[in-house]
Formats: C-alpha cells, sequence, structure tokens
C-alpha cells in the first residue's frame, strides 16, 4: 500500500529519509507504521532494524500514530527566553493533553522541538507545514479555534 | 572658492512645495541674514530628501541633522538656537532612532544583498542584479586553482562556528586526482537563536547555488548536494525551483555554457537532529544513516561522502563565494578586519526592541549590533547578559559588551562568534532558567554514541535541574564546570566539546544568580 | 539549454524591468514571503492586495513577492516602488492596513505614514 509514495525514488539507502518522510507526510496519523516499515526494507535491501534506528533517532519521525495536526513547540533558549513555558502551559490547558500525547478526537498531537529558526519572532510553533511567531495565550487560542473551525 | 562652515540641505519635493517650502527658504535666509551669519551658512536646494510625511525638512551638515515638519514660525529659534548657540532644536529633529534602527545596511551587505529585494522564485531577478556573472568568469575565465587562490587571498573563513579558512580547504581536495568528489552544503542549521541560512536560501537561493557551482568547479566537483533541515519546508521548496530553474537556463547540468564542465546539483532533507550539523554527522545522514559523527582523520575533504573526498561548507560561507569572485579578493578584503575579513550576518534577538538579523562589517562592536540594530533593551529595562554564538555559546556580561565581533577579538574573552546568533537577556532574566534551557537542550540532542556526551549531559542536567529547584549546593556549582571540561576533553565530537563555554560562563560571570537558589 | 549571450541579454532585459522602466508597470508592490513574514500573516496580506487590485481593475500594479529583510519585528512587511520615487516600505501590515494602502498609496499616490518604517535613502 505504500508503493507508489516508495517507487518515487531509486532504490539506493541514501534515499531512506526522503522515503520515511514521504511515507509519513501521505499518512492520515502521520506517522511511520510496521508494514511500511517492511515495505522500505524490501525495496532498499535495508534492515528493519536499521530503518527503526533511523526513525527513532530523528525527532520528526514518528512510530506510533497521531493526530492530524502536530504542534510542535519550540523550547530551545530564544524562545524560553520569551516565555514558552506559558505558552507550553496554555496549549497543555486548552488541548487537555502532555507532551507527546494526542487529542481524543484525534486533531492535535502536542509535541516539543528544537530551534525553527523564526526567533526574532520568539516563542514559535509549527503546525504540519505552517509556522506561527509572536505568540500569547490569547492567538494560540485563535489558531487552535480556527484549525477546530475548518475541521468542521 | 568660499567656505561655509555650515550647510542646509533643504528637499524640494511635492510634498514640500505643498507646504509651502518656498516660503520657509526664503524666511530662513533673511533670518540668518539678519544674524550675520550668511556668509558662515550655506542654503542648498536638494530633490526629497527621502523623509515622507514629513513637510518640510532641511538637513544640516556637518552635524547631520535633520529637521522635520517646520513651519515660517520655527525658523528663528532653529536658526538662534542651532547656528548661534551650538543647540539643536531637539523638538523638531527628527527621531535619530527613525533613521538609525531601521538602517538595513543594505549598502555593506554581501551575502544578503538581495534577500527582501528581489523575487526569490525569479531567476531572472536575480540575473538582473549581476548574478551568475561570477560562476560566467569562473567557468570561462579562470582555472580551477585560480578560484582556489583568489579565495585563499579573499581570507574568506567558514561561517559555520569554527571559522577554518575555505581557499585552504578547497586547496586540500582540489588536487586529489579520483573519479568522484563532492561538494556538501551544510544547510542544517540549528544552532538555537540562528536563522541567517534561512534568509539566504528563502530570499535568494541562487546565490547559494551560485556559490556551490564555483566551489564545485574550484575542487572539481561533478555532484554536489544541499543537506537542509526538513523544518526549513519554505527553504526546501524554493531550492528545489531555483535548481530546476538554473537546469532550464542551462546554467546547471552537462557542458555548461559549451564547457566541459558537468554540474548536478541535489537536495538532502533532514529530520530533526541538531548533531547533523556537524560535517561527518551530515554525511553519515546523507547516506540514509543515524545521524552519528565518524572518527577524524581522515577529514571529509579526503574521504567523505561514500568514501569520496568532500568539500563540505556552511550556506553562508558559500554564499560569499560569487561576489569575491566577480568583484576579486582585493574587493572582499576591504570588508571587515585584519585576519577576519567581509561581513557576518549576525542574529539578534531575546528582549531588544526589535529583534531581527543584520549583515555588518566583522569586527564590529557587539554594543553597536545590540543598539544600533536591535534597538537597545525594550520596555526601558536594562542590560543583563548576552548569549553569543548560539546555545553552544558564552555568556557575557555588561563590560563585556564592547568586544569587537570577529573569530580573533573574541578569543581574547574565551568566547566564539559561532553560528553569529546574539541572545540578549534583560535584568528580569535568570541566569540558572537560561542554563537550564540551554543544557535541557544539548541533553536532548546529544546523538548518544559516546559516554562523555550521553552521561555528562544527563547528569549536568540534573544538577541544573536541583539548583533550579532549590536544592542545589555550591559545590555543584565547581562539579558542574570540572563535568564539561572533561567533556570537553573527552567527547567525541563538537556537541559534547561545546557544554564548557555557557556552563562555565554562566557560572562564572553570574555566581550571585547560581548563589540564590541556594539559600 | 542557454548560451552565455544569452544570459547577458537576460541580464540586461531584467534589469530594466526590476526598475520598471519601459514597463507597462506604474507601481509595484512587494510582499515579505519569508517564513517569518507568513508566521505573522503576510499570507493574508498578498491576498488582500491582490484582491484590492483586481477589484480596482488596477492593470498598471505589479504584485510581485520577495524574501525577508531581517527585521522580524516588523514582519509582514511591503514595499511599494514607484520608477523615480524612493522606495517605501511598511511594516507590520494586516489586511485591513493593507487595502488603505492600496486606496491611499497606490491609488492616489499619497504615502501613508502611519505605517512607514523606511523610506529609501539615495
Amino acid at each position: 500500500m505504500y508503493e507508489k509514495f516508495i517507487k518515487k525514488y531509486a532504490p539506493t539507502k541514501d534515499n531512506l529519509i526522503y522515503i520515511l518522510h514521504e511515507i509519513q507526510d501521505n499518512h492520515p496519523q502521520q506517522y511511520v507504521s510496521e508494514e511500511a516499515v517492511q515495505e522500505v526494507s524490501e525495496y532498499l535491501k535495508v534492515s528493519p532494524a536499521h530503518i527503526y534506528g533511523v526513525l527513532t533517532f530523528y525527532t520528526m519521525f514518528s512510530t506510533k500514530p497521531r493526530g492530524k495536526n502536530i504542534i510542535r513547540l519550540c523550547e530551545s533558549p530564544p524562545c524560553f527566553l520569551r516565555g514558552s513555558e506559558q505558552i507550553l502551559k496554555k496549549l497543555k490547558e486548552s488541548l487537555d493533553v502532555k507532551i507527546g500525547e494526542t487529542t481524543k478526537d484525534g486533531l492535535f498531537t502536542l509535541e516539543l522541538c528544537a530551534c525553527l529558526g523564526v526567533c526574532g519572532n520568539a516563542p514559535v510553533m509549527m503546525i504540519n507545514e505552517d509556522v506561527y511567531g509572536d505568540l500569547t495565550e490569547k492567538k494560540v487560542e485563535k489558531i487552535i479555534n480556527d484549525i477546530k473551525g475548518r475541521q468542521e | 572658492m568660499k567656505f561655509y562652515r555650515s550647510h542646509i540641505l533643504i528637499g524640494i519635493d511635492d510634498s514640500s512645495l505643498q507646504s509651502g517650502v518656498k516660503e520657509i527658504e526664503n524666511s530662513l535666509r533673511q533670518e540668518l541674514d539678519k544674524n550675520n551669519l550668511s556668509d558662515e551658512v550655506n542654503i542648498l536646494e536638494t530633490g526629497t530628501l527621502g523623509y515622507f510625511g514629513t513637510g518640510v525638512s532641511i538637513t544640516v551638515y556637518p552635524d547631520q541633522i535633520t529637521y522635520v515638519n517646520i513651519t515660517k514660525e520655527d525658523i528663528p529659534e532653529i536658526v538662534s538656537e542651532h547656528f548661534l548657540k551650538g543647540r539643536p532644536v531637539r523638538r523638531l529633529m527628527l527621531d535619530k532612532e527613525f533613521t538609525s534602527k531601521y538602517d538595513f545596511g543594505y549598502k555593506r551587505r554581501i551575502v544578503l544583498e538581495n534577500s527582501g529585494l528581489i523575487d526569490p522564485e525569479n531567476i531572472e531577478e536575480y540575473i538582473g542584479t549581476g548574478g551568475y556573472e561570477g560562476w560566467e568568469k569562473a567557468l570561462t575565465e579562470m582555472k580551477p586553482n585560480q578560484i582556489v587562490e583568489e579565495v585563499k587571498q579573499s581570507g574568506l573563513r567558514g561561517r559555520g562556528g569554527a571559522g577554518f579558512p575555505t581557499g585552504l580547504k578547497w586547496s586540500f581536495t582540489a588536487p586529489l586526482e579520483v573519479e568522484q568528489k563532492y561538494v556538501v552544503v551544510n544547510a542544517d542549521e540549528g544552532e538555537p537563536g540562528t536563522f541567517k541560512d534561512r534568509l539566504i536560501m528563502e530570499g535568494d537561493p541562487h546565490k547559494l547555488l551560485e556559490g556551490v557551482m564555483i566551489a564545485s568547479r574550484a575542487v572539481g566537483a561533478s555532484k554536489a548536494y544541499i543537506y537542509i533541515r526538513g523544518e526549513y519546508k519554505l527553504c526546501i521548496q524554493r531550492l528545489q525551483h531555483a535548481i530546476k530553474q538554473a537546469y532550464d537556463y542551462g546554467i546547471l547540468g552537462k557542458n555548461i555554457f559549451g564547457s566541459d564542465f558537468n554540474l548536478d546539483i541535489y537536495l538532502k532533507i533532514g529530520a530533526g537532529a541538531y548533531v547533523c550539523g556537524e560535517e561527518t554527522a551530515l554525511i553519515e545522514s546523507m547516506e540514509g544513516n543515524r545521524g552519528n559523527p565518524r572518527n577524524k582523520p581522515p577529514f571529509p575533504g579526503v574521504e567523505g561522502a561514500w568514501k569520496a573526498p568532500t568539500v563540505v561548507n556552511n550556506v553562508e560561507t558559500l554564499a560569499n563565494v560569487p561576489s569575491i569572485i566577480k568583484n576579486g579578493a582585493d574587493w572582499y578584503a576591504a570588508f571587515g578586519v585584519e585576519g577576519c575579513t567581509g561581513s557576518k550576518v549576525y542574529t539578534i534577538l531575546g528582549d531588544v526592541k526589535h529583534p531581527g538579523l543584520c549583515e555588518v562589517d566583522m569586527g564590529t562592536p557587539l554594543r553597536t549590533i545590540i543598539d544600533g540594530y536591535g534597538g537597545g533593551i525594550k520596555d526601558g529595562k536594562e542590560f543583563k547578559a548576552a548569549l553569543v554564538g548560539g546555545a553552544a555559546g558564552v555568556f557575557l556580561p555588561n563590560k563585556m559588551l564592547d568586544v569587537k565581533m570577529d573569530f580573533n577579538s573574541l578569543q581574547e574573552y574565551a568566547a566564539v562568534l559561532g553560528s553569529g546568533a546574539i541572545l540578549v537577556m534583560n535584568e528580569d532574566a535568570d541566569m540558572v532558567d537560561m542554563l537550564w534551557s540551554v543544557i535541557r537542550f544539548f541533553r536532548h540532542e546529544s546523538c548518544g554514541k559516546c559516554s562523555p556526551c550521553a552521561n555528562g549531559n544527563e547528569i549536568l542536567y540534573r544538577l541544573i535541574t536541583d539548583i533550579r529547584n532549590g536544592k542545589g549546593k555550591e559545590e555543584d556549582l565547581e562539579h558542574m564546570i570540572m563535568l564539561s571540561e572533561t567533556m570537553k576533553e573527552s567527547s567525541f565530537c563538537a556537541l559534547g566539546q561545546s557544554l564548557l563555554l555557557p556552563v562555565k560562563s554562566a557560572i562564572e560571570n553570574f555566581r550571585e544568580d547560581f548563589l540564590a537558589r541556594m539559600k | 539549454m542557454k548560451t552565455l549571450e544569452e544570459l547577458r541579454k537576460i541580464r540586461q532585459k531584467a534589469q530594466q524591468q526590476m526598475k520598471l522602466r519601459d514597463s507597462k508597470h506604474r507601481v509595484k508592490v512587494v510582499v515579505g514571503m519569508g517564513t517569518a513574514g507568513i508566521a505573522m500573516g503576510a499570507r493574508e496580506v498578498m491576498k488582500t492586495i491582490l484582491d484590492e487590485v483586481s477589484k480596482r481593475n488596477l492593470s498598471d500594479v505589479l504584485v510581485t513577492q520577495t524574501g525577508e529583510k531581517g527585521l522580524s519585528s516588523m514582519e509582514p512587511v511591503v514595499d511599494v516602488i514607484e520608477e523615480g520615487k524612493p522606495a517605501v516600505t511598511y511594516g507590520n501590515i494586516d489586511p485591513e492596513k493593507a487595502r488603505r494602502i492600496v486606496a491611499e498609496h497606490i491609488v492616489n499616490g499619497k504615502v501613508v505614514n502611519d505605517y512607514v518604517v523606511v523610506t529609501e535613502q539615495k
């Protein structure tokens, strides 16, 4: 079932990270499943152990199902200085999840990440491909509600 | 020729004409006459002075003071105060901050000369600014060894943090006679507080590509890779687009411009790992592995990607190269200071009025960057510390703010230029919290390959967390410094070796913050 | 595949166009579309400007994009460029402010001082 994503790339090991990105981005639950690892392993002739090694090394990959929208809040020093802890508290409260958890409706997963390189607008977070800057508690609430509104 | 002590430039444009500039100019002449100053002060009409919405404005030289929104009634005051008593009329002066803080510095920009001005998705705009002239010259007029020589002469040093001379790096790989060599761009910009490379790739992707092309020709590589972090979505899109355009225009590919030189450029995407900014870890990741660093030597210049000689350069380093080739080494060496030529891009962050980025000459004092470009400290607070060089940088107190920002001057303060990030903290910041945040970052990013870094970071994190929670003891501070010294001596790569700088500088320069948590 | 000669011609043509010389465009509006700009709402600003320009049928206005200048605290940033006049850079623009810039500056030629960050220094 992952064939169409995998076969876009030549069967060489250096394409592994590309392929894993492609599989994860196209999965509704944004993760790389055991079946996917099996298929990639056969295609690239690389052991599943190697693939799991890679998957668990890089923070952007997940081997567990996640929500439709992945919130990555930056916790690096520049955002920390500008109040990311406060934003984290707000996100935990309004989503009613802990770090790494997914909301019951499957809409959001809350994660922490390292510097996103938008530090002039700290604190920042990324939701899927979009970056949001100069975050305040009020702004966070609006962003979350807007996304919720778009799902209905 | 008549000698005047002052010149007044008076701006004549549509807006000032409407505000009665002519009448004001007349009364200015009369007032100067009345005070016997007409022989000393000269009035010159000029076009718009460039301050919109400020009615009639004049600029006085050599004082370089601009008065804005002036009316006929203000003239006597200006003449008697400024020209007779030598005291500027403050209430009419253009807010100095207005002009200085918004100086984008484009006149002295090299790597970011186009970012924020041209359309990054239109190759023709880049070509229109003189883009690919350096590539043309490198390909048609210069031999590879001449390119290496020119870059050596320019004094360009790597902008990734270590500051290794770029020309010298190339000269190790260039003479090797093997079938395949590579140029790899380190675009894994992960140092907290740094986004200079992002601006180059998003705002002027062809500038980077041109640098890659020239480097590839210099060292004889027919393939180049740009390893870019997975979080930089827009950079990835813009670079993909730019590479495609370069092929369409025949600037990349086979027999470029009818020469015998072939070059292909590929993108490699990371997936979130700070350690991949280390060049050998980056190569491992590019090959489809975990990003664990390799043993050095052999250095990548001799044995790098797929065991072939590989030159790894930072984005900002390569973005300097087109201008060096186009304008010559001497032109470039005129920027900056002895031993550290050219410009440097700094990101100014934290508790400043205007966080952002600037490109200034190497050797510009830290204070100038914080006050001139960052607008000083926000909300009228006091400066407390600046973390200079990224998370792997040094916490500098107020008394060290006059340090010149270049590789050599910073060394005297046991500090580093690093990635050029300047995180400014005001009086409210607590160094225990800040150091905790820095150590938390390294603890998370340690790759786990070597014990000093993996275990060292864990112990440092426990110690600083205890101190933060009021459970620390004074001897823990010495323990932390000793531990990070050991990590510096024994860690496999730069990641584990980096902790010493922030740990030692925070504890030594701001010891009182740590002791306050122990009462 | 292009030759060097063709490249030089493209360079000349592009130089003219960027200065709006011999162009059908009177005004160029440039929206800063770097990550920080987009994070602060540049997409909505771009959309609004395109919207206003097409609603008013302004065929001599060119709307385009650029990267970041580096002044993160002023994002989203919009430049208005007219031939022979200093370029004006506006900062902290939102859709409402963008509408005002189109109406007052682009249509009526009056700079909206309230939002000016800097004007080009020649």
